[in-house]
Protein backbone atom coordinates (compact mmCIF):
# COMPACT_ATOMS: atom_id res chain seq x y z
CA UNK A 1 0.00 0.00 0.00
CA UNK A 2 0.92 3.72 -0.71
CA UNK A 3 -0.09 6.96 -0.33
CA UNK A 4 -2.21 8.00 2.41
CA UNK A 5 -4.68 5.43 4.62
CA UNK A 6 -7.66 7.16 3.62
CA UNK A 7 -9.49 3.74 5.26
CA UNK A 8 -6.84 4.58 8.50
CA UNK A 9 -8.10 8.46 8.38
CA UNK A 10 -11.89 8.07 7.95
CA UNK A 11 -12.13 4.95 10.65
CA UNK A 12 -10.83 7.83 13.49
CA UNK A 13 -13.16 10.33 11.77
CA UNK A 14 -16.12 8.39 11.81
CA UNK A 15 -15.47 6.71 15.36
CA UNK A 16 -15.47 9.96 16.72
CA UNK A 17 -18.04 11.11 15.49
CA UNK A 18 -20.15 8.78 16.40
CA UNK A 19 -18.74 9.22 20.09
CA UNK A 20 -20.50 12.42 19.41
CA UNK A 21 -23.78 11.08 18.42
CA UNK A 22 -23.72 8.72 21.23
CA UNK A 23 -23.80 11.92 23.68
CA UNK A 24 -25.56 14.09 21.42
CA UNK A 25 -27.20 15.69 24.02
CA UNK A 26 -24.24 16.61 26.50
CA UNK A 27 -22.41 17.50 23.11
CA UNK A 28 -24.92 19.88 21.79
CA UNK A 29 -27.60 20.78 23.80
CA UNK A 30 -25.36 21.95 26.97
CA UNK A 31 -23.47 24.69 24.66
CA UNK A 32 -26.90 25.78 22.67
CA UNK A 33 -28.70 25.98 26.38
CA UNK A 34 -25.72 28.09 28.17
CA UNK A 35 -25.56 30.44 25.16
CA UNK A 36 -29.63 30.96 25.16
CA UNK A 37 -29.28 31.33 29.28
CA UNK A 38 -26.47 34.39 28.51
CA UNK A 39 -28.54 35.88 26.01
CA UNK A 40 -31.53 36.08 28.08
CA UNK A 41 -29.21 37.11 30.86
CA UNK A 42 -27.20 39.71 29.04
CA UNK A 43 -29.04 40.15 26.05
CA UNK A 44 -32.17 40.27 26.97
CA UNK A 45 -32.22 41.35 31.17
CA UNK A 46 -28.79 43.57 30.89
CA UNK A 47 -28.37 44.43 27.18
CA UNK A 48 -32.02 45.97 27.33
CA UNK A 49 -30.70 48.80 29.50
CA UNK A 50 -27.09 49.08 27.56
CA UNK A 51 -26.44 51.47 24.80
CA UNK A 52 -25.54 50.50 21.43
CA UNK A 53 -21.43 49.77 21.40
CA UNK A 54 -20.83 50.93 18.19
CA UNK A 55 -24.22 51.44 16.44
CA UNK A 56 -24.82 47.77 17.08
CA UNK A 57 -27.11 46.53 19.78
CA UNK A 58 -25.91 45.22 22.91
CA UNK A 59 -27.56 41.55 22.02
CA UNK A 60 -26.41 41.53 18.38
CA UNK A 61 -22.91 42.87 19.87
CA UNK A 62 -22.47 39.48 22.04
CA UNK A 63 -23.41 37.18 19.77
CA UNK A 64 -19.35 36.65 18.16
CA UNK A 65 -17.97 36.35 21.63
CA UNK A 66 -21.02 33.77 22.79
CA UNK A 67 -20.03 31.65 19.64
CA UNK A 68 -16.46 32.17 20.47
CA UNK A 69 -16.50 31.21 23.98
CA UNK A 70 -18.08 27.94 22.89
CA UNK A 71 -15.57 27.31 19.86
CA UNK A 72 -12.79 27.66 22.10
CA UNK A 73 -13.99 25.23 25.07
CA UNK A 74 -15.51 22.88 22.46
CA UNK A 75 -12.78 22.66 20.47
CA UNK A 76 -10.19 21.74 23.25
CA UNK A 77 -12.23 19.47 25.31
CA UNK A 78 -13.42 17.37 22.15
CA UNK A 79 -9.70 16.90 21.38
CA UNK A 80 -8.37 16.53 24.17
CA UNK A 81 -10.48 13.57 25.50
CA UNK A 82 -10.65 12.11 21.59
CA UNK A 83 -7.35 11.24 22.29
CA UNK A 84 -6.85 11.06 25.92
CA UNK A 85 -9.22 8.42 25.96
CA UNK A 86 -7.32 6.04 24.49
CA UNK A 87 -4.71 6.91 26.58
CA UNK A 88 -6.37 6.24 29.08
CA UNK A 89 -8.39 2.70 27.95
CA UNK A 90 -5.02 1.36 27.04
CA UNK A 91 -6.48 1.33 23.48
CA UNK A 92 -3.52 3.95 22.16
CA UNK A 93 -1.60 0.83 21.60
CA UNK A 94 -3.70 -0.02 18.55
CA UNK A 95 -3.21 3.47 17.40
CA UNK A 96 0.45 3.46 17.59
CA UNK A 97 0.88 0.26 15.96
CA UNK A 98 -1.72 1.32 13.06
CA UNK A 99 -0.10 2.00 9.71
CA UNK A 100 -1.01 5.05 10.74
CA UNK A 101 1.46 8.64 10.68
CA UNK A 102 1.38 11.46 12.06
CA UNK A 103 -0.45 13.48 10.34
CA UNK A 104 -2.88 11.09 9.16
CA UNK A 105 -3.82 10.47 12.93
CA UNK A 106 -4.32 14.11 13.50
CA UNK A 107 -6.27 14.71 10.28
CA UNK A 108 -9.02 12.31 11.55
CA UNK A 109 -9.19 13.41 15.58
CA UNK A 110 -8.54 16.88 14.80
CA UNK A 111 -10.83 16.80 11.80
CA UNK A 112 -13.96 15.09 14.05
CA UNK A 113 -13.32 17.61 16.74
CA UNK A 114 -13.08 20.81 14.44
CA UNK A 115 -15.91 19.55 12.45
CA UNK A 116 -18.40 19.27 15.71
CA UNK A 117 -17.11 22.78 16.88
CA UNK A 118 -18.24 23.86 13.50
CA UNK A 119 -21.37 22.59 14.03
CA UNK A 120 -22.07 23.50 17.13
CA UNK A 121 -20.89 27.10 16.39
CA UNK A 122 -23.34 27.48 13.44
CA UNK A 123 -26.50 26.17 15.76
CA UNK A 124 -25.34 28.71 18.47
CA UNK A 125 -25.60 31.54 15.66
CA UNK A 126 -29.28 29.77 14.51
CA UNK A 127 -29.97 29.82 17.99
CA UNK A 128 -28.60 33.35 18.56
CA UNK A 129 -31.43 34.75 15.80
CA UNK A 130 -34.42 33.88 17.77
CA UNK A 131 -32.96 36.53 20.53
CA UNK A 132 -31.37 39.19 18.37
CA UNK A 133 -31.09 40.87 14.84
CA UNK A 134 -27.69 39.32 14.10
CA UNK A 135 -26.41 40.85 10.48
CA UNK A 136 -23.12 38.83 9.08
CA UNK A 137 -21.53 41.79 6.58
CA UNK A 138 -18.38 39.31 5.66
CA UNK A 139 -19.65 35.75 5.21
CA UNK A 140 -17.14 34.61 3.65
CA UNK A 141 -14.74 35.97 6.91
CA UNK A 142 -17.11 34.72 9.08
CA UNK A 143 -16.76 30.96 8.00
CA UNK A 144 -12.81 31.20 7.90
CA UNK A 145 -12.52 32.64 11.14
CA UNK A 146 -15.08 29.50 12.18
CA UNK A 147 -12.78 27.08 10.72
CA UNK A 148 -9.51 28.04 11.46
CA UNK A 149 -10.30 28.98 15.48
CA UNK A 150 -12.56 25.12 15.09
CA UNK A 151 -9.14 23.85 13.40
CA UNK A 152 -6.38 25.88 15.55
CA UNK A 153 -8.21 24.82 19.35
CA UNK A 154 -8.54 21.35 18.11
CA UNK A 155 -5.02 21.45 17.53
CA UNK A 156 -4.02 22.97 20.78
CA UNK A 157 -6.98 20.64 22.65
CA UNK A 158 -5.27 17.61 21.03
CA UNK A 159 -1.42 18.87 22.56
CA UNK A 160 -3.37 18.96 25.80
CA UNK A 161 -5.03 15.63 25.56
CA UNK A 162 -1.84 13.97 24.69
CA UNK A 163 -0.07 15.91 27.01
CA UNK A 164 -2.36 15.40 30.47
CA UNK A 165 -1.81 12.18 32.78
CA UNK A 166 -5.13 12.14 34.52
CA UNK A 167 -8.80 13.88 33.98
CA UNK A 168 -7.65 16.52 36.36
CA UNK A 169 -5.04 17.64 33.90
CA UNK A 170 -7.11 17.41 31.15
CA UNK A 171 -9.34 19.97 32.74
CA UNK A 172 -7.27 22.42 34.20
CA UNK A 173 -6.46 24.50 31.23
CA UNK A 174 -9.62 24.99 29.69
CA UNK A 175 -11.14 25.80 32.59
CA UNK A 176 -7.93 27.77 34.63
CA UNK A 177 -6.44 29.60 31.25
CA UNK A 178 -9.41 29.17 28.71
CA UNK A 179 -12.65 30.10 30.37
CA UNK A 180 -10.62 33.18 31.65
CA UNK A 181 -9.32 34.39 28.93
CA UNK A 182 -12.23 34.70 27.30
CA UNK A 183 -14.49 36.30 29.55
CA UNK A 184 -11.14 38.97 29.82
CA UNK A 185 -10.99 38.90 26.22
CA UNK A 186 -13.80 40.91 25.15
CA UNK A 187 -16.68 38.72 24.16
CA UNK A 188 -19.06 40.44 26.44
CA UNK A 189 -17.88 44.24 26.26
CA UNK A 190 -15.02 46.30 23.68
CA UNK A 191 -12.08 46.94 24.81
CA UNK A 192 -12.33 50.27 24.20
CA UNK A 193 -14.58 50.16 26.49
CA UNK A 194 -11.54 49.39 29.98
CA UNK A 195 -9.90 52.00 31.81
CA UNK A 196 -5.71 52.17 31.01
CA UNK A 197 -4.27 50.25 32.16
CA UNK A 198 -6.39 47.49 31.27
CA UNK A 199 -6.67 48.32 27.80
CA UNK A 200 -3.50 47.57 27.22
CA UNK A 201 -3.09 44.90 29.42
CA UNK A 202 -5.80 43.16 27.35
CA UNK A 203 -3.70 43.34 23.86
CA UNK A 204 -1.57 40.46 25.30
CA UNK A 205 -4.40 38.44 26.02
CA UNK A 206 -4.73 35.96 22.73
CA UNK A 207 -8.38 35.51 22.89
CA UNK A 208 -9.09 39.69 22.04
CA UNK A 209 -7.69 39.09 18.61
CA UNK A 210 -10.15 35.78 17.87
CA UNK A 211 -13.33 37.68 19.31
CA UNK A 212 -12.45 40.88 17.56
CA UNK A 213 -11.83 39.19 14.40
CA UNK A 214 -15.14 36.89 14.45
CA UNK A 215 -17.00 40.53 15.41
CA UNK A 216 -15.34 42.44 12.47
CA UNK A 217 -16.80 39.72 10.27
CA UNK A 218 -20.50 40.14 11.52
CA UNK A 219 -20.55 44.06 11.74
CA UNK A 220 -17.00 45.37 10.46
CA UNK A 221 -15.68 46.48 13.54
CA UNK A 222 -12.97 45.61 16.10
CA UNK A 223 -10.87 46.10 18.87
CA UNK A 224 -7.66 45.24 16.65
CA UNK A 225 -7.17 45.00 13.03
CA UNK A 226 -8.53 41.75 10.72
CA UNK A 227 -4.87 41.58 10.07
CA UNK A 228 -3.29 41.03 13.42
CA UNK A 229 -6.42 38.56 14.37
CA UNK A 230 -5.99 36.55 11.07
CA UNK A 231 -1.98 36.69 11.68
CA UNK A 232 -2.42 35.73 15.47
CA UNK A 233 -4.85 32.50 14.59
CA UNK A 234 -2.61 31.44 12.07
CA UNK A 235 0.79 32.06 14.56
CA UNK A 236 -1.06 29.89 16.91
CA UNK A 237 -2.05 27.23 14.86
CA UNK A 238 2.05 27.38 13.83
CA UNK A 239 3.01 26.50 17.18
CA UNK A 240 0.56 24.18 17.65
CA UNK A 241 1.59 21.80 14.37
CA UNK A 242 5.32 22.56 15.73
CA UNK A 243 4.97 21.09 18.83
CA UNK A 244 2.55 18.02 17.35
CA UNK A 245 5.87 17.50 14.64
CA UNK A 246 7.97 17.28 18.16
CA UNK A 247 5.99 14.48 19.61
CA UNK A 248 5.30 12.65 17.09
CA UNK A 249 8.71 12.31 16.09
CA UNK A 250 10.39 11.60 19.66
CA UNK A 251 7.37 9.87 21.30
CA UNK A 252 6.54 12.06 23.85
CA UNK A 253 3.98 10.75 26.10
CA UNK A 254 3.45 8.21 23.93
CA UNK A 255 5.70 5.66 23.64
CA UNK A 256 8.43 4.67 26.37
CA UNK B 1 11.25 -14.98 0.57
CA UNK B 2 12.06 -13.24 3.07
CA UNK B 3 12.09 -14.49 6.65
CA UNK B 4 8.64 -13.20 7.94
CA UNK B 5 10.06 -11.57 11.00
CA UNK B 6 13.70 -10.76 11.30
CA UNK B 7 15.32 -9.21 14.66
CA UNK B 8 19.18 -8.15 13.90
CA UNK B 9 20.67 -6.78 17.46
CA UNK B 10 17.80 -5.32 19.34
CA UNK B 11 18.65 -3.87 22.47
CA UNK B 12 15.95 -1.62 24.40
CA UNK B 13 17.32 0.85 27.47
CA UNK B 14 14.10 2.46 29.25
CA UNK B 15 15.10 6.40 30.68
CA UNK B 16 15.24 4.75 34.00
CA UNK B 17 18.50 2.82 32.85
CA UNK B 18 16.67 -0.25 32.63
CA UNK B 19 17.72 -2.49 30.42
CA UNK B 20 15.11 -4.92 28.69
CA UNK B 21 16.44 -6.18 25.82
CA UNK B 22 20.12 -6.78 24.87
CA UNK B 23 21.77 -8.02 21.77
CA UNK B 24 18.42 -9.74 20.39
CA UNK B 25 18.81 -11.77 17.40
CA UNK B 26 15.98 -13.77 15.95
CA UNK B 27 14.14 -15.02 13.12
CA UNK B 28 10.94 -16.25 12.24
CA UNK B 29 9.97 -18.76 9.51
CA UNK B 30 6.13 -17.94 7.66
CA UNK B 31 3.42 -20.11 8.86
CA UNK B 32 5.95 -21.25 12.23
CA UNK B 33 4.51 -21.10 16.19
CA UNK B 34 7.36 -19.76 17.90
CA UNK B 35 6.31 -19.44 21.66
CA UNK B 36 8.93 -16.76 24.00
CA UNK B 37 9.10 -18.50 26.90
CA UNK B 38 10.45 -16.35 29.76
CA UNK B 39 10.10 -15.20 33.63
CA UNK B 40 7.80 -12.12 33.87
CA UNK B 41 9.99 -8.84 33.20
CA UNK B 42 11.99 -11.21 31.24
CA UNK B 43 11.71 -8.58 28.11
CA UNK B 44 9.32 -10.71 26.23
CA UNK B 45 6.52 -8.06 25.85
CA UNK B 46 9.18 -5.41 25.12
CA UNK B 47 10.17 -7.57 22.69
CA UNK B 48 6.84 -7.43 21.02
CA UNK B 49 5.75 -4.09 21.69
CA UNK B 50 8.67 -2.90 19.32
CA UNK B 51 8.49 -5.10 16.51
CA UNK B 52 4.50 -3.80 16.83
CA UNK B 53 5.97 0.09 16.96
CA UNK B 54 4.47 0.86 20.88
CA UNK B 55 7.72 0.99 22.47
CA UNK B 56 10.91 3.00 21.22
CA UNK B 57 13.99 0.40 20.64
CA UNK B 58 17.42 1.85 21.50
CA UNK B 59 19.50 -0.18 19.03
CA UNK B 60 19.37 -3.17 16.13
CA UNK B 61 17.10 -3.43 12.64
CA UNK B 62 13.61 -5.05 12.04
CA UNK B 63 12.46 -6.69 8.96
CA UNK B 64 8.64 -7.69 8.57
CA UNK B 65 8.57 -9.89 5.32
CA UNK B 66 11.64 -7.93 4.11
CA UNK B 67 10.04 -4.34 5.17
CA UNK B 68 12.19 -2.44 7.50
CA UNK B 69 9.63 -1.07 10.21
CA UNK B 70 10.90 2.69 9.61
CA UNK B 71 11.79 2.73 6.09
CA UNK B 72 8.85 1.16 4.80
CA UNK B 73 6.31 1.53 8.26
CA UNK B 74 3.24 1.14 6.45
CA UNK B 75 4.10 -2.15 4.64
CA UNK B 76 5.54 -4.04 7.45
CA UNK B 77 2.56 -2.45 10.35
CA UNK B 78 0.22 -3.76 7.98
CA UNK B 79 1.72 -7.23 8.13
CA UNK B 80 1.40 -7.37 11.51
CA UNK B 81 -2.02 -7.81 14.17
CA UNK B 82 -1.03 -7.59 17.52
CA UNK B 83 -3.84 -9.15 20.88
CA UNK B 84 -1.72 -7.63 24.28
CA UNK B 85 -1.88 -8.64 27.02
CA UNK B 86 -3.58 -6.42 28.74
CA UNK B 87 -7.95 -6.21 27.55
CA UNK B 88 -7.88 -2.86 26.21
CA UNK B 89 -11.44 -1.57 24.90
CA UNK B 90 -13.43 1.16 23.71
CA UNK B 91 -16.00 0.37 26.11
CA UNK B 92 -19.30 1.82 24.51
CA UNK B 93 -18.63 0.61 21.13
CA UNK B 94 -20.37 -1.93 19.86
CA UNK B 95 -18.13 -5.61 19.08
CA UNK B 96 -18.99 -4.73 15.67
CA UNK B 97 -17.78 -1.31 15.57
CA UNK B 98 -14.40 -1.95 16.70
CA UNK B 99 -13.65 -4.48 15.07
CA UNK B 100 -14.39 -2.82 11.31
CA UNK B 101 -12.24 0.65 13.34
CA UNK B 102 -9.45 -1.49 13.58
CA UNK B 103 -9.75 -2.56 10.29
CA UNK B 104 -9.98 0.80 8.75
CA UNK B 105 -7.22 2.10 11.47
CA UNK B 106 -4.74 -0.74 9.41
CA UNK B 107 -5.67 0.91 5.84
CA UNK B 108 -7.95 -1.87 4.88
CA UNK B 109 -11.37 -0.91 2.30
CA UNK B 110 -14.54 -2.66 4.72
CA UNK B 111 -15.12 -5.90 4.38
CA UNK B 112 -18.34 -6.99 6.12
CA UNK B 113 -18.09 -10.84 4.66
CA UNK B 114 -14.60 -11.17 6.44
CA UNK B 115 -15.71 -9.40 9.33
CA UNK B 116 -19.02 -11.31 9.37
CA UNK B 117 -16.41 -14.76 9.09
CA UNK B 118 -13.95 -13.95 12.37
CA UNK B 119 -16.80 -13.49 14.04
CA UNK B 120 -18.49 -16.34 13.47
CA UNK B 121 -15.07 -18.16 14.40
CA UNK B 122 -14.57 -16.70 17.24
CA UNK B 123 -18.43 -16.82 18.35
CA UNK B 124 -19.02 -13.12 18.52
CA UNK B 125 -21.50 -13.05 15.87
CA UNK B 126 -24.98 -13.06 17.80
CA UNK B 127 -22.79 -10.36 19.96
CA UNK B 128 -21.91 -8.03 17.30
CA UNK B 129 -24.21 -5.52 18.40
CA UNK B 130 -23.56 -5.93 22.02
CA UNK B 131 -21.37 -2.80 23.55
CA UNK B 132 -17.74 -4.64 24.85
CA UNK B 133 -18.27 -3.61 28.15
CA UNK B 134 -21.28 -5.82 28.09
CA UNK B 135 -18.94 -8.53 27.42
CA UNK B 136 -17.67 -11.08 29.86
CA UNK B 137 -13.88 -11.36 30.03
CA UNK B 138 -13.66 -13.95 28.03
CA UNK B 139 -15.83 -12.20 25.52
CA UNK B 140 -13.74 -9.27 25.69
CA UNK B 141 -10.15 -11.29 24.86
CA UNK B 142 -11.93 -13.19 21.81
CA UNK B 143 -12.69 -9.46 20.67
CA UNK B 144 -9.33 -8.29 21.26
CA UNK B 145 -8.45 -11.24 18.87
CA UNK B 146 -10.71 -10.09 16.10
CA UNK B 147 -9.62 -6.94 15.86
CA UNK B 148 -6.00 -8.00 15.34
CA UNK B 149 -7.42 -10.52 12.65
CA UNK B 150 -9.60 -7.98 11.28
CA UNK B 151 -6.54 -6.40 8.62
CA UNK B 152 -5.86 -10.36 7.50
CA UNK B 153 -2.58 -9.28 8.85
CA UNK B 154 0.48 -12.34 7.91
CA UNK B 155 2.16 -12.48 11.53
CA UNK B 156 0.05 -12.46 14.72
CA UNK B 157 1.53 -11.77 18.31
CA UNK B 158 -0.20 -13.18 21.15
CA UNK B 159 0.81 -11.64 24.23
CA UNK B 160 0.30 -14.13 27.15
CA UNK B 161 -3.27 -14.97 25.15
CA UNK B 162 -4.02 -17.42 28.45
CA UNK B 163 -2.84 -15.72 31.53
CA UNK B 164 -5.53 -15.32 34.20
CA UNK B 165 -7.95 -17.47 31.59
CA UNK B 166 -9.83 -20.40 32.56
CA UNK B 167 -8.97 -23.70 31.58
CA UNK B 168 -11.98 -24.29 29.24
CA UNK B 169 -10.92 -20.49 27.37
CA UNK B 170 -7.33 -22.43 27.27
CA UNK B 171 -8.31 -24.99 25.09
CA UNK B 172 -10.52 -22.92 23.61
CA UNK B 173 -7.38 -20.19 22.14
CA UNK B 174 -5.07 -23.31 21.81
CA UNK B 175 -7.57 -24.52 19.16
CA UNK B 176 -8.03 -21.10 17.53
CA UNK B 177 -4.03 -21.03 17.40
CA UNK B 178 -4.20 -24.33 15.28
CA UNK B 179 -6.39 -22.93 12.82
CA UNK B 180 -5.03 -19.73 12.23
CA UNK B 181 -1.77 -21.78 11.57
CA UNK B 182 -3.90 -24.02 9.22
CA UNK B 183 -4.50 -21.17 7.10
CA UNK B 184 -0.97 -20.21 6.87
CA UNK B 185 -0.82 -17.60 9.29
CA UNK B 186 2.43 -17.04 11.36
CA UNK B 187 1.96 -16.51 15.09
CA UNK B 188 4.56 -15.71 18.03
CA UNK B 189 3.45 -15.87 21.42
CA UNK B 190 4.68 -14.98 24.40
CA UNK B 191 3.95 -17.20 27.10
CA UNK B 192 5.42 -17.97 31.11
CA UNK B 193 3.22 -21.06 31.06
CA UNK B 194 5.88 -24.08 29.67
CA UNK B 195 3.20 -26.38 28.83
CA UNK B 196 1.83 -23.97 26.44
CA UNK B 197 4.52 -23.99 24.54
CA UNK B 198 4.74 -27.97 25.12
CA UNK B 199 1.16 -27.92 23.14
CA UNK B 200 1.54 -25.49 20.55
CA UNK B 201 5.03 -24.37 19.40
CA UNK B 202 6.93 -25.76 16.27
CA UNK B 203 10.09 -23.69 17.98
CA UNK B 204 10.52 -21.92 21.77
CA UNK B 205 13.10 -19.19 22.39
CA UNK B 206 14.02 -18.94 25.95
CA UNK B 207 14.33 -15.06 27.04
CA UNK B 208 15.33 -13.86 30.57
CA UNK B 209 17.29 -10.72 31.92
CA UNK B 210 16.64 -9.42 27.85
CA UNK B 211 18.90 -11.96 26.43
CA UNK B 212 17.39 -14.72 24.54
CA UNK B 213 19.41 -17.57 26.02
CA UNK B 214 17.79 -20.57 23.28
CA UNK B 215 16.13 -20.69 20.32
CA UNK B 216 15.44 -24.32 19.54
CA UNK B 217 13.06 -26.69 17.74
CA UNK B 218 10.34 -27.81 20.36
CA UNK B 219 10.83 -31.43 19.20
CA UNK B 220 14.73 -31.54 19.88
CA UNK B 221 14.00 -30.02 23.12
CA UNK B 222 11.70 -32.56 23.76
CA UNK B 223 13.94 -35.31 23.29
CA UNK B 224 16.25 -33.50 25.79
CA UNK B 225 13.45 -33.36 28.42
CA UNK B 226 12.67 -37.03 27.48
CA UNK B 227 15.57 -38.42 30.09
CA UNK B 228 14.40 -40.39 32.93
CA UNK B 229 15.85 -41.31 35.54
CA UNK B 230 15.44 -44.12 38.23
CA UNK B 231 16.82 -43.97 41.77
CA UNK B 232 17.26 -47.47 43.67
CA UNK B 233 18.39 -46.99 47.48
CA UNK B 234 20.16 -50.18 48.52
CA UNK B 235 19.98 -52.17 51.47
CA UNK B 236 23.67 -52.81 51.66
CA UNK B 237 26.11 -50.24 50.07
CA UNK B 238 27.76 -51.65 47.04
CA UNK B 239 31.55 -51.55 46.72
CA UNK B 240 31.76 -51.23 42.48
CA UNK B 241 29.11 -52.02 40.16
CA UNK B 242 28.95 -55.55 39.36
CA UNK B 243 29.99 -56.58 35.82
CA UNK B 244 26.22 -58.05 35.13
CA UNK B 245 25.04 -55.09 35.08
CA UNK B 246 27.67 -53.81 32.52
CA UNK B 247 24.87 -53.07 29.39
CA UNK B 248 22.94 -50.28 31.37
CA UNK B 249 25.23 -47.95 31.84
CA UNK B 250 24.61 -47.39 35.93
CA UNK B 251 26.00 -44.79 38.09
CA UNK B 252 26.79 -45.30 41.86
CA UNK B 253 26.82 -42.73 43.97
CA UNK B 254 26.43 -41.50 47.86
CA UNK B 255 29.08 -44.23 49.13
CA UNK B 256 27.69 -46.88 47.01
CA UNK B 257 24.33 -46.68 48.81
CA UNK B 258 22.22 -45.36 45.38
CA UNK B 259 21.97 -46.78 42.02
CA UNK B 260 21.27 -44.60 39.38
CA UNK B 261 19.94 -45.73 35.88
CA UNK B 262 18.88 -42.77 33.16
CA UNK B 263 16.97 -43.92 30.06
CA UNK B 264 15.10 -42.62 27.05
CA UNK B 265 11.48 -41.96 28.29
CA UNK B 266 10.50 -42.10 24.51
CA UNK B 267 12.44 -45.64 23.99
CA UNK B 268 10.10 -48.56 23.24
CA UNK B 269 12.44 -50.01 25.51
CA UNK B 270 13.42 -48.75 28.41
CA UNK B 271 15.00 -51.23 29.72
CA UNK B 272 14.02 -50.83 33.49
CA UNK B 273 12.05 -54.40 33.57
CA UNK B 274 15.04 -56.32 33.23
CA UNK B 275 16.98 -54.61 35.03
CA UNK B 276 15.55 -54.94 38.00
CA UNK B 277 14.61 -58.50 37.34
CA UNK B 278 18.51 -58.66 37.38
CA UNK B 279 19.29 -57.04 40.41
CA UNK B 280 16.60 -59.62 42.10
CA UNK B 281 18.53 -62.95 40.44
CA UNK B 282 22.03 -60.98 41.71
CA UNK B 283 20.47 -60.77 45.41
CA UNK B 284 20.78 -57.44 45.64
CA UNK B 285 18.08 -55.98 47.31
CA UNK B 286 16.84 -52.21 47.76
CA UNK B 287 14.83 -50.24 49.82
CA UNK B 288 12.62 -47.94 47.75
CA UNK B 289 12.88 -46.94 44.34
CA UNK B 290 11.77 -43.98 42.62
CA UNK B 291 11.68 -42.73 39.07
CA UNK B 292 11.69 -38.61 37.69
CA UNK B 293 11.16 -37.11 34.32
CA UNK B 294 13.13 -34.24 33.64
CA UNK B 295 11.13 -31.75 32.18
CA UNK B 296 11.17 -28.70 29.94
CA UNK B 297 10.58 -26.82 33.19
CA UNK B 298 13.73 -28.04 34.44
CA UNK B 299 15.97 -27.44 31.55
CA UNK B 300 14.21 -23.67 31.86
CA UNK B 301 14.78 -22.98 35.41
CA UNK B 302 18.08 -24.34 34.75
CA UNK B 303 18.51 -21.77 32.02
CA UNK B 304 17.41 -18.57 33.89
CA UNK B 305 19.75 -19.46 36.61
CA UNK B 306 22.68 -19.93 34.39
CA UNK B 307 22.06 -16.58 33.25
CA UNK B 308 21.41 -14.78 36.33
Amino acid sequence: MSGVNLHGIWAIYRTEMARTLRTIWQSVATPVITTALYFIVFGGAIGSRMSHVGGVGYGAFIVPGLIMLSLLTQSISNASIGIYFPKFTGTMFEILSAPLNAVEAVIGYVGAAATKSVVIGLIILATATFFTDVRILHPVWMVAFLLLTSLTFSLFGFLIGIWAKNFEQLAIIPSLVITPLTFLGGAFYSIDMLPQPWRTVSLFNPVVYLVSGFRWSFYGLGDVGVGASLGFTAGFMALCLIALAWIFRTGWRLKP
Amino acid sequence: MPAILSIEALGKQYKSGHKALEGVDLSIERGEIFALLGPNGAGKTTLISIVCGTVTRSAGTITVAGHDIDHARREARQRIGLVPQEIALDMFSTVLNTVRFSRGLFGKAPDPAYIEEILRDLSLWDKRHARTMELSGGMKRRVMIAKALSHEPELLFLDEPTAGVDVNLRRDMWALVRKLRERGMTIILTTHYIEEAEEMADRVGVINGGRLLLVEDKDALMRKMGKRQLTLTLQTPLPAIPAELAEWSLVLAEDGLRLIYSFDAQAEDTGMPALLHRLSELGIAYRDLDTSRSTLEDIFVNLVEKAA
